[in-house]
């Protein structure tokens, strides 16, 4: 099977749907592509049926009239040959022949391994709301945060909402940093509003700088927590920990294409375009940003891809929120105690069972996969290779096809495909 | 300036299985490696132990070799996932299945254990292998592993008798009796040994050694879904032919309940990029013997190269030119396999042994002497 389109727009969170919308409205056919069922990526997870966010349900509606394709539940797995991508959906599969792309392929979290991080009732900060949100039961559970960033007060927010008891939440970034950054915040009206609704309604939350996990411990589930608060250890009962440093970009999918990527970012010119020509990047794979960022580089590689004028206050705007960015990657950076927690039989990558101790002797990525299968599993890397560039400042390897675990049939060239290649060569 | 009796140019399973023996022939080794021990070429193949009867000298070397890793195995770690799983070469057709008889009696002349599997004993060995092949050839002592980690094994056991590992260490330049890193350290030796495989001509220009691109592709953990390793017997076609890229059915079962699928052949190919419409011949061709090919889940696909000689066998003793040079290279897809009976044959050779088997088909003289002839009558 087959698809062609003008703009193929790979991911439907933010920065995908208003790329999408400004090249629809001008006039081109485009095809968004998301594993998720419905628009809205991660960050607008189920908006589109609830809709209690305004500017999530704005983005929705104009999506939605834009006259853009939507396939749900499509995951991009290979890009056999400039302007094609083979795409898996369910157990079927497709390619899509395409003019120009831009990928809108968002953020994960970062984990940092711990004793006891993969206990079960240990999750992401992020990886915890978005369940909450999806219907797991947590009214009256007691919940400990700990991590960095807005992301920490975000997911206390959801939990508190749903009547889960947030214990505390323990900020890694130190103090100074932290109020250097929310002092920060003044400049930038949309976060600062965000912040001041989310504190109202944590009013009573204990939140500490200076703070993370040592260890998770329990029989079986996590029931406790051990923290380290300002040079104090602490320990509370609870039965969730949601657990993790911040944002990184999921850069699979523009690696895969051979987007060039620097210092974990996709390298991009004025106009989003990567170096690949026709294939353009926006939101966090740009450096972490948020939603700002996310809705206004969409909009203007929406519009570069629909040859639009750009509008100035748009551009205005990406510098504003840039600025943000820098500030976010220096407050989230993770702090140096956070690398020295695991033991050695603590797990870096779960896919594969390999303990920390397994790396003794490894002086590089490469050495870890091919000698202790680090990476080598399901999730081809994505927890623990992001954990091991933190931990020991590895970079990451060439990705392969399939930049997810996919059906064989799903690699398979439609028959158009692999003959016009035939020709070319 | 450092001192050894052997500096050994290249870390991938051939140097790393000449450094184990070697040292513990007594030898002050070093082993020197451009990247990481086993992270080429080493990383990349199936990691089959085959014995292949194309020709006497490859029979000979193979089988030899099949049967030094046997007496290995039991010193070898878990994780190196030695399985005497045995290779099946499937007949798709009578003519091939007549070809099968005469393989038997060769594999058995050389002492390997071969037997033939009729149409109903294939289908029960393999019962997800379509329907309608003929038979097959069993090799019953083939076996596979995983090559980065027997590499590692062969160069950390040398290190514990005292060899020197040298990774990160690109090699400048080779000289008599010397070593030049890029880092403009000289190492000084009685015998240098260049195994570095593909990257061989690029320190000694003029070897007869090409690459040869390959793809693999391996699934995620599962039921096993094949218990032996499988090889079409039009493999032998495919594999032979220099000319054109070509693909043949080879599946493997690992320990870890992975699939591992090839192969093709791209000669003269170069880069490392997964060429898609080879892949998807790749594909087609293993569908045709396993129907439930395409429901399995791929894990990763990739590419390597192989370093092939024009008669497919490797280059293993001195260098005519250079007597001071020795070649441990050019072994084309059976590198894993022949690693040991390779090592042994140029140690043998190096410290004037003799050995089971006869070293001269391997001679790096029977390209390079007519060659340089050639040249120097020019």
């Amino acid at each position: 099977m087959r698809e062609a389109c003008d703009l193929v727009v790979v991911g439907a969170g933010p920065g995908g749907l208003a790329a999408a919308c400004r090249a629809a409205e001008a006039g081109l056919d485009v095809l968004v592509l998301d594993a998720q069922p419905e628009p809205g990526g991660q960050v607008w997870r189920s908006e589109a049926r609830k809709g209690a966010n305004r500017l999530a349900r704005r983005w929705l509606t104009r999506f939605a009239a834009s006259g853009a394709r939507f396939r749900p539940g499509a995951r991009v797995v290979a890009a056999p040959e400039p302007g094609v991508l083979l795409v898996e959906e369910g157990s079927s599969s497709f390619a899509v022949r395409y003019g120009r792309a831009v990928l809108a392929t968002g953020a994960r979290e970062r984990f940092l391994p711990f004793p006891g991080w993969t206990l079960p009732g240990v999750l992401g900060v992020s990886g915890l709301q978005v369940l909450v949100k999806d219907g797991l039961p947590i009214r009256g559970k007691r919940v400990v945060l700990a991590g960095t960033g807005p992301l920490l007060l975000a997911a206390a927010a959801t939990i508190h909402a749903h009547g889960g008891e947030v214990l505390y939440i323990a900020e890694q970034a130190s103090a100074a940093s932290h109020w250097g950054f929310a002092l920060q915040l003044w400049r930038h009206p949309a976060k600062l509003l965000q912040g001041a609704l989310m504190s109202a309604a944590l009013i009573s939350v204990p939140t500490s700088t200076d703070a993370w996990v040592i260890a998770a411990e329990g029989e079986g589930r996590v029931e406790s927590v051990r923290l380290s608060v300002r040079g104090r250890e602490e320990q509370l009962r609870c039965d969730y920990l949601g657990a993790a440093y911040g944002l990184v970009p999921n850069l699979e999918v523009a690696r895969l294409l051979g987007c060039e990527t620097s210092a974990g970012a996709v390298v991009v010119n004025e106009r989003l375009e990567t170096r690949v020509p026709k294939v353009h990047a926006v939101g966090e794979l740009l450096g972490i940003g948020g939603v700002d960022q996310a809705l206004v580089t969409g909009e203007l590689a929406g519009l570069v891809a629909a040859e639009q004028p750009i509008p100035v206050e748009l551009e205005r705007t990406w510098h504003r929120v840039r600025a943000f960015a820098a500030q976010l990657a220096r407050h989230d950076a993770p702090r140096a105690e956070l690398r020295r927690l695991a033991t050695p039989d603590t797990l870096l990558c779960r896919c594969e069972d390999v303990p920390m101790s397994a790396l003794e002797g490894c002086q590089n990525l490469r050495e870890a996969r091919l000698y202790a299968r680090l990476g080598m599993g399901a999730c081809q890397g994505r927890t623990c290779g992001t954990a091991a560039q933190t931990l020991f400042g590895w970079s990451g390897e060439d990705v392969r096809p399939p930049c997810l675990p996919a059906r064989i049939g799903s690699l398979r060239l439609p028959s158009d495909v692999s003959s016009t290649h035939a020709r070319e060569s | 300036m450092s001192a050894f009796d052997c500096v050994i140019v290249g870390g991938g399973i051939v140097g790393a299985a000449l450094a184990d023996v070697l040292s513990a022939d007594g030898m002050s080794v070093a082993l020197v490696e451009a990247r990481s021990i086993g992270a080429g070429t080493t990383a990349c193949g199936m990691g089959h132990l085959v014995a292949m009867d194309d020709n006497a000298a490859e029979l000979a070397l193979t089988s030899w070799s099949v049967s030094l890793w046997r007496e290995l195995a039991d010193g070898l770690p878990r994780a190196v996932e030695y399985d005497a799983c045995g290779t099946l070469w499937l007949a798709a057709d009578d003519e091939e299945m007549a070809a099968v008889s005469a393989k038997v009696a060769n594999y058995r002349a050389a002492g390997v254990r071969a037997e033939v599997l009729d149409s109903a004993a294939l289908q029960e060995a393999e019962p997800a292998l379509a329907p309608g092949l003929v038979g097959a050839l069993r090799v019953v002592d083939d076996a596979v592993l995983y090559p980065p980690l027997a590499a590692r094994t062969f160069a950390l056991r040398a290190q514990a008798r005292g060899a020197r590992l040298m990774t990160g260490c690109p090699v400048r330049e080779l000289r008599s009796g010397s070593v030049v890193l890029s880092n403009g350290e000289v190492l000084t030796a009685r015998y240098i040994v260049l195994a570095a495989g593909v990257a061989s001509p690029a320190l000694c220009p003029g070897l007869p050694i090409s690459p040869r691109k390959g793809h693999l592709l391996i699934t995620r953990r599962g039921a096993p879904v094949v218990h032996h390793q499988l090889v079409e017997l039009g493999y032998l076609k495919s594999a032979h032919g220099t000319d054109g890229a070509s693909v043949a059915f080879n599946a493997q079962p690992r320990v870890t309940g992975q699939l591992l699928l090839g192969s093709s052949r791209q000669p003269g190919d170069a880069t490392r990029e997964v060429d898609a419409a080879l892949l998807e011949r790749m594909l087609k061709r293993a569908a045709m013997f396993l129907p439930g090919l395409d429901g399995l889940q791929a894990l990763r696909v990739w590419t390597g190269l192989r370093p092939a000689t024009p008669d497919g066998l490797p280059l293993l003793g001195p260098h005519p030119e250079k007597p001071w040079l020795w070649l441990a290279c050019g072994h084309e897809g059976l590198g894993i396999t022949t690693a040991t009976g390779s090592a042994r044959l140029v140690a043998d050779q190096l410290l004037g042994r003799t050995s089971a088997i006869d070293a001269r088909p391997y001679s790096p003289a029977r390209f390079l002497t007519a060659s340089s002839r050639e040249v120097a009558h020019a």
